[in-house]
């Protein structure tokens, strides 16, 4: 019987252990609305994500554009019609997002890299047919894409060819979630046409430069530029406003602006099921206020309205041999011929390079 | 005294009903996720799943899986009882403190364990070794997850062994090698084999510390990740199936041995 | 067995010299990557809203899983050692399923029953509740992972505390529910406790299947573990490997307290260490 006492007097402890986990289980369901979603230093307490009534957008993008869209939010939030709107964000390569989003990820607003992320959300009945009927064909801002080097450029990258040398080790990321690696892979493949090269031999070039050349895939864009600041390689593919925002920030890095380069046109659609589809189209119509253009031409998109364009001529200028998608077929074309899961021929490249892509 | 037989059955009933509830809650929460998976990988067709096994990405996948997971098992087995040994046998100071230190890759989040691999042995290391993106620091990774699972496998036999048969050995004339040899290893066999197919099938599946670091390298749980975000749930199905089926043969050579189990 | 001095040292210097390279020297190197730019800067990047969030989901999430398994863990371990029906065996094997299923497979897994396409998703959207891409998938998978801790270590406990006092509570007169609460329990609390710390660090620090079923919202399905992963691979600037450093010092202090604890209780549960 005394055992059974002195046991017994374990009891409080079970009990309080209970009380315990009950009270954080409700404190935590509390506490778990405060803090917030902004991730700078110093931005301390209040900016939690619904506050008090207002309406809350989700928006879905690429990996890169954090910065710019801390930015544009924070502005439009200034506005008359932006005033009681507040976003959640969620970053990640436009691939994987664009699936998240057919497969149920909520969205009001979906601005990925490369338009066959969004025709999949068409297709899937999440967006409406006529996204891209404005007179910007549904793109606020373009970019370029860009040869990222360590300050300096010391391995003196300069073009296209200088990345197939041998002992040079290019970073890119993995085209199978990433829209920032199908652009660079179209840039190189354009890039050779443009110098006079036929499409086997600027395949052939892709092949060297995937199976040789490129030690790591990530599989975003954010990841890559973060691999390639982390130390690894001497040249990432990247859009110039990831490698300008990275500057600013204080990486020690250069950026070249290749002759021969692709234009990337990121669009932005709105959802047709979501709940706040109205405050989602006033937000995406107030990207191409010369406002908003200004402000991604500071965060280095190179802006898509005429006016706001030859204010930052000198900051964006446009590389002598620019082309777009549109010369090299289109998406639809370039989609399924090279990046079709089971045929495409870049998805067999990378097979062959070894890098992870999809397992059948 | 009347009455008194039927109070010694300690749990009537409890049997059938806890069994059902408890079946309940592994079904909810493991089986059935486990059976979609399975669905989803023979749901192909045969012929499919077997061209998606078969594909060089998955093939590629398992054998970089598998023979690094069987790599640093061994490394494990050996540092691992060589680790336990040290602690058991030997006296120095702080022995307490490095035997707590043993439980750190249990309590340490993997993603944590990543990231100090990265900090030291990648390209930034402060000790100049470079081992990020390359099977070296993938090595390290799964090596660093799984080392308590030999040495607190290893620990409690060694505690529980009698010295009578070592000493009967040595007094005969036997080297201490061959005692080690001869007495002491058979002992500690099943649990070394035990510990290490634990750290095998640990490593096999192994995610959060190799993702940071693992570059070009095949790991099956990369590739599987990379199949579920770039849309094509089939493919991650197949080899996780195949990931599965290896588990599974490891969980039942475990249970021949006999180390585990409550019954 | 006698060792000679000179293998004795090597036997130690090299079990150490392992251990300091494998684990020691890379947890220092966090630590100290983490105060590089001082400590009001590691601070700074812990608190701020995204990171606290993160942290207080990782705790939501954990006090919910934790009960959870415990309450099944111990249930379980009952079943399997005092119970006597049938089919014990096959459960007893199942358990052990968890330890050996790729993270990544678990929310392959959850992703295939509750997303939109998969065998229930529907259901479940009808209702309203979402599952994947909310905390809601993020808790269904700590609980999976995390399942078998508290059995494994109870069950053996119970086997060795035996059925006597629990026997004599019942010849004496006191109902099933009285000597489970009062026998059974107290005598296999450190069994609990250490379960429990087991369970604890595991769900704080998953990462693989949380990954597959997080929305990557900041805020909301964010979890310290992603938190670390994100940092590291999508900030700018020189501080933004100490932001990951930082995120990933907390979770390390957070699991080192778990660490006391698994070292204080073992002794106690009888553990040999």
């Amino acid at each position: 019987m005394n055992r059974g006492l002195r046991l017994g007097r374990a009891l409080p402890n079970l009990k309080r252990a209970g009380a315990l986990s009950c009270s954080l289980l409700v404190g935590g369901a509390v506490l778990a609305a405060c803090g917030g979603s902004s991730d700078t230093s110093g931005s301390g307490g209040s900016s939690s994500s619904t506050s008090g009534g207002g309406t809350q957008l989700s928006l879905v993008a690429y990996s890169t554009p954090k910065k710019a869209y801390d930015a544009l939010t924070a502005a439009y939030e200034q506005t008359s019609q932006g005033k009681g709107i507040s976003f959640s964000q969620s970053f990640g390569p436009s691939g994987a997002q664009s699936r998240a989003v057919a497969s149920g990820q909520p969205a009001d607003v979906v601005a990925f890299s490369t338009e066959p992320d969004i025709s999949r959300l068409v297709k899937a009945g999440m967006v409406a047919s006529g996204w891209d009927a404005n007179s910007y064909q549904g793109v606020p801002s373009d970019s370029v894409v860009v040869f990222v080097v360590r300050k300096g450029n010391p391995k003196h990258i300069t073009g296209w060819d200088d990345l197939i040398k041998p002992g040079v080790d290019v970073v890119t990321p993995n085209p199978s979630t990433s829209g920032s690696a199908r652009w660079n892979i179209l840039a190189g493949y354009g890039a050779q046409l443009k110098e006079g090269k036929t499409p086997a031999q600027a395949l052939a070039y892709l092949r060297t430069l995937l199976t040789k050349n490129v030690s790591v895939q990530p599989s975003s864009a954010s990841s890559a530029l973060q691999t390639f600041t982390g130390g690894k390689g001497d040249v990432l593919l990247d859009y110039e406003s990831d490698a300008i925002a990275a500057k600013k920030a204080g990486d020690a890095i250069d950026y070249i602006l290749p002759k021969q380069t692709l234009l990337i046109q990121t669009p932005i659609a709105v959802t047709s099921n979501g709940s706040h589809k109205s405050q989602a189209a006033a937000f995406v119509q107030w990207l191409y206020t010369p406002a908003a253009q200004t402000i991604w031409a500071k965060e280095g998109y190179r802006p898509v309205v005429q006016s706001v364009a030859s204010q930052f001529s000198s900051q964006f200028p446009t590389p002598p041999e620019l082309f777009t998608i549109s010369s090299l077929g289109g998406w639809s074309k370039i989609d399924k011929t090279f990046f079709d899961k089971s045929n495409g021929t870049i998805t067999k490249i990378e097979q062959a390079a070894g890098v992870p892509t999809v397992s059948s | 005294m009347p009455g008194v037989r039927s109070r010694v059955r300690v749990r009537p009933g409890r049997g059938g009903l806890g069994l059902g509830v408890a079946t309940l809650y592994m079904s909810v929460i493991v089986l059935i996720p486990l059976a979609a998976v399975a669905a989803k990988a023979f749901g192909q067709g045969l012929g499919a799943l077997w061209s998606s096994i078969t594909s060089s990405v998955a093939l590629t996948a398992l054998g970089v899986t598998l023979a690094s997971s069987l790599l640093v098992a061994a490394i494990g087995a050996v540092m691992g009882t060589l680790v336990a040994w040290v602690l058991v046998r030997d006296r120095f100071p702080g022995k307490r403190f490095v035997n707590a230190l043993i439980d750190l890759p249990f309590a340490l989040p993997t993603i944590v364990a990543g990231l100090t691999l990265i900090a030291l042995y990648g390209p930034q290391s402060p000790v100049g070794i470079h081992l990020a993106y390359a099977r070296a620091g993938v090595l390290l990774a799964l090596l660093f997850v799984t080392l308590p699972f030999v040495v607190r496998a290893v620990q409690p036999v060694l505690i529980e062994l009698d010295p009578e048969a070592e000493e009967a050995a040595s007094s005969l004339g036997a080297s201490s090698f061959t005692t080690f040899r001869r007495i002491v290893l058979p002992a500690l066999r099943p649990a070394i084999i035990s510990g290490t197919a634990l750290a095998f099938a640990r490593a096999i599946g192994e995610y959060g510390a190799v993702v940071l670091l693992a570059g070009k390298v095949q790991i099956a749980s990369l590739v599987i990740y990379n199949d579920i975000e770039s849309g094509t749930p089939e493919g991650a199905a197949s080899l996780s199936i195949m990931l599965l089926a290896v588990s599974l043969l490891v969980l039942v050579l475990l249970r021949r041995i006999g180390g585990r189990g409550a019954t | 067995m006698r060792l000679s001095r000179s293998v004795t040292l090597s036997l130690r210097t090299v079990a150490l010299a392992y251990l300091v390279l494998l684990l020691l020297l890379p947890v220092g190197v966090i630590f100290a990557k983490t105060f590089e730019h001082g400590f009001g800067t590691a601070w700074g990047w812990i608190t701020t809203p995204a990171a606290v969030s993160a942290f207080w989901l990782s705790v939501l999430i954990a006090a919910i899983a934790v009960p959870l398994n415990t309450i099944f863990g111990v249930g379980t371990a009952l079943v399997l050692v005092r119970g006597k029906a049938r089919g014990r065996a096959l459960l007893d094997s199942l358990i052990d399923l968890p330890f050996v299923v790729s993270p990544v497979i678990v929310g392959l897994a959850l992703v295939l029953v509750y997303g939109v396409d998969g065998w229930f998703g529907k259901w479940f959207m009808d209702q309203g509740v979402r599952i994947i891409y909310a905390p809601a998938g993020m808790i269904i998978a700590t609980v999976f992972v995390s399942l078998p801790f508290v059995v494994r270590e109870v069950a053996p406990v119970l086997l060795e505390v035996g059925e006597e006092q629990e026997q004599a509570a019942a010849t004496l007169g006191a109902s099933r529910w009285q000597t489970f609460w009062r026998i059974t329990l107290p005598s296999i609390r450190w069994g609990i406790a250490y379960g429990v710390v087991l369970t604890t660090a595991r769900a704080l620090g998953e990462i693989g299947a949380v990954a597959v079923v997080s929305s990557n919202v900041a805020g909301s399905t964010l979890t310290l573990p992603l938190l670390v992963q994100q940092r590291m691979t999508t900030s700018f600037g020189p501080q933004a490997v100490t932001s990951s450093y930082a995120a990933g010092t907390e979770l390390a202090i957070m699991s080192l307290v778990v660490l006391l604890a698994m070292t204080l209780i073992a002794p106690r549960k009888g553990d040999a260490a």
